[in-house]
């Protein structure tokens, strides 16, 4: 199982814990996990991601295994480990207010 | 026995507030959408346990949010706003031309008859129907390609449509307002509008008496009078008797006539009320001294309510849609605040109490009477 862990007001919106777990098919791409999350929980639909152009959106980054993938191509593989479920994915919201 | 409730949207999440027709005892429920910003709560008059809520981050974008069970229960429901065709250009905040991009729904209208019919008015300027409960959204795009919206501009807060009036008389006219455009006017259900600006003066902008570029704070309408609207513009608070044909200023003796809030009691449609800001640069309360100020002659002459809130070192504002009123008699009057406080007045402003002291910063404020 692929393991996803969402911001904390992403956690509210689908009514689901810090971890999420997914069940995705190869190859496991940022794209392909995201439309299985999006898929399992449609309240998430646009708030990760561009409605339409699927563009990550701007005050938001991907890691896994200490990486920043956020720039990477949407159709990349991930790491191994995240593929595996060793490793999560990390969704992470921009550190601002106050 | 009637029953009050009323709808609060915070910087970081929703509360309901429910009393009796007494209004002195409050139950609290929330928040609802924790951490979120919550512009707007509003019920569907045809159907009160039919809420609509507007759930924004700037994060995570819009998400819809829907109740059938009078906020108990919400669900996720359609977020997608797609401008209908090639959006165009506005004009930005240095004068060039700017895309229009949808950020956020800032106000809900639901239809006076039917629960799954909605109005959303959305920053930048537009205005968005569904017709399934807020599960799809349309433009009614005749209001974004309206001929004098390539130069619209935003102000500080944005382009947004903040403010929808649906004429109860007649459903095929429609008001809309836009910071920093104007009112506009819909006769054939939102498909086609123009400007209804005439009177207004701003002298702020190259041309005070333009027909677009007036900084529209919020407009109130009574229902028995739908061609009466009064309106709190940047600075003045304005007054139209011809459905927006031409307006005429109505500040009269008030010590600020800028400010964001104004509405019409329940009961009496000459009894205007508005909270004056000291100034478009101090956004807080005149003088330190939170004072609603009541007209009971639809404007011209004004009278401080001050019993119940606080008359020194009180600075908060009170923003657009955070004022409303219940129909009960005496009618309710009810703000909230950035401070985080809602009051309410159950004597049409005469005394003044708060139903909570403490929550978030106010964004909206709604409220229900319930047989």
């Amino acid at each position: 199982m692929i393991r996803v862990v969402l911001p904390a007001n992403l956690q509210t919106l689908a009514g689901v814990g810090r971890v999420v777990e997914l069940d995705v098919a190869s190859p496991v791409t940022q794209r392909s996990v995201l439309d299985v999350l999006e898929g399992n929980h449609p309240a998430l639909r646009g708030t990760i991601r561009d409605m339409d152009t699927k563009r990550r959106r701007p005050m938001l980054r991907f890691f896994a295994c200490e990486e920043d993938l956020s720039d990477a191509s949407p159709d990349d593989p991930l790491p191994d480990a995240v593929a595996s479920g060793s490793e999560p994915l990390l969704i992470i919201g921009a550190i601002a207010g106050g | 026995m009637s029953k009050i409730r009323v709808l609060v949207g915070t910087k970081k999440g929703a509360f309901v507030l429910s009393s009796d027709a007494s209004r002195k005892r409050w139950k609290v429920e929330g928040p609802h959408f924790a951490g979120w910003e919550i512009y707007h709560v509003k019920g569907s008059p045809a159907n009160p346990d039919r809420l609509y809520a507007s759930q924004t981050s700037g994060w995570f974008g819009q998400v819809m949010q829907r109740s059938d069970d009078a906020g108990k229960t919400w669900e996720a429901v359609g977020n997608q706003f797609a401008y209908e065709g090639t959006p165009g250009t506005h004009v930005w905040y240095d004068g060039s031309p700017h895309p229009y991009e949808f950020k956020r729904v800032w106000h809900l209208e639901p239809s006076l008859t039917d629960p799954e019919t909605v109005f959303a008015g959305v920053e930048d300027a537009a205005i968005f129907k569904s017709t399934d409960g807020g599960t799809t959204w349309a433009e009614l795009p005749g209001l974004r390609t309206q001929e004098t919206s390539p130069g619209w501009a935003p102000g500080a807060g944005g382009l947004c449509l903040h403010t929808i009036l649906i004429d109860p008389s007649n459903a095929d006219r429609m008001f809309g307002a836009i910071s920093s455009a104007g009112v506009f006017r819909t006769d054939d259900a939102g498909q086609s509008w123009r400007p209804i600006n005439r009177g207004l003066r701003s002298n702020h902008i190259p041309d005070p008496d333009a027909l677009v570029g007036h900084c529209v704070h919020r407009i109130a309408m009574h229902p028995s009078r739908p061609n009466v609207l009064f309106m709190q513009k940047h600075w003045d608070v304005m007054r139209t008797d011809d459905g927006g044909e031409s307006w005429r200023e109505i500040s009269g003796d008030l010590p600020t006539d800028f400010g964001f809030v104004i509405d019409v009691h329940a009961n009496e449609p000459d009894t205007v009320y508005v909270i004056p800001i000291t100034s478009d640069s101090l956004h807080y309360v005149h003088e330190g001294k939170l004072r609603v100020y009541r007209s009971r002659t639809g404007g011209d002459e004004w009278e401080a309510l001050t019993n119940g809130l606080p008359q020194k070192d009180c600075y908060v504002n009170v923003l657009r849609d955070a004022m409303a009123v219940d129909s009960l008699d005496p009618c309710g009057v009810y703000f909230g605040t950035s401070g985080g406080q809602v009051y309410a007045s159950a004597d049409a402003g005469d005394r003044w109490e708060p139903i909570v002291r403490d929550l978030p910063p106010v964004l909206s404020v709604e409220v229900q009477t319930l047989a």
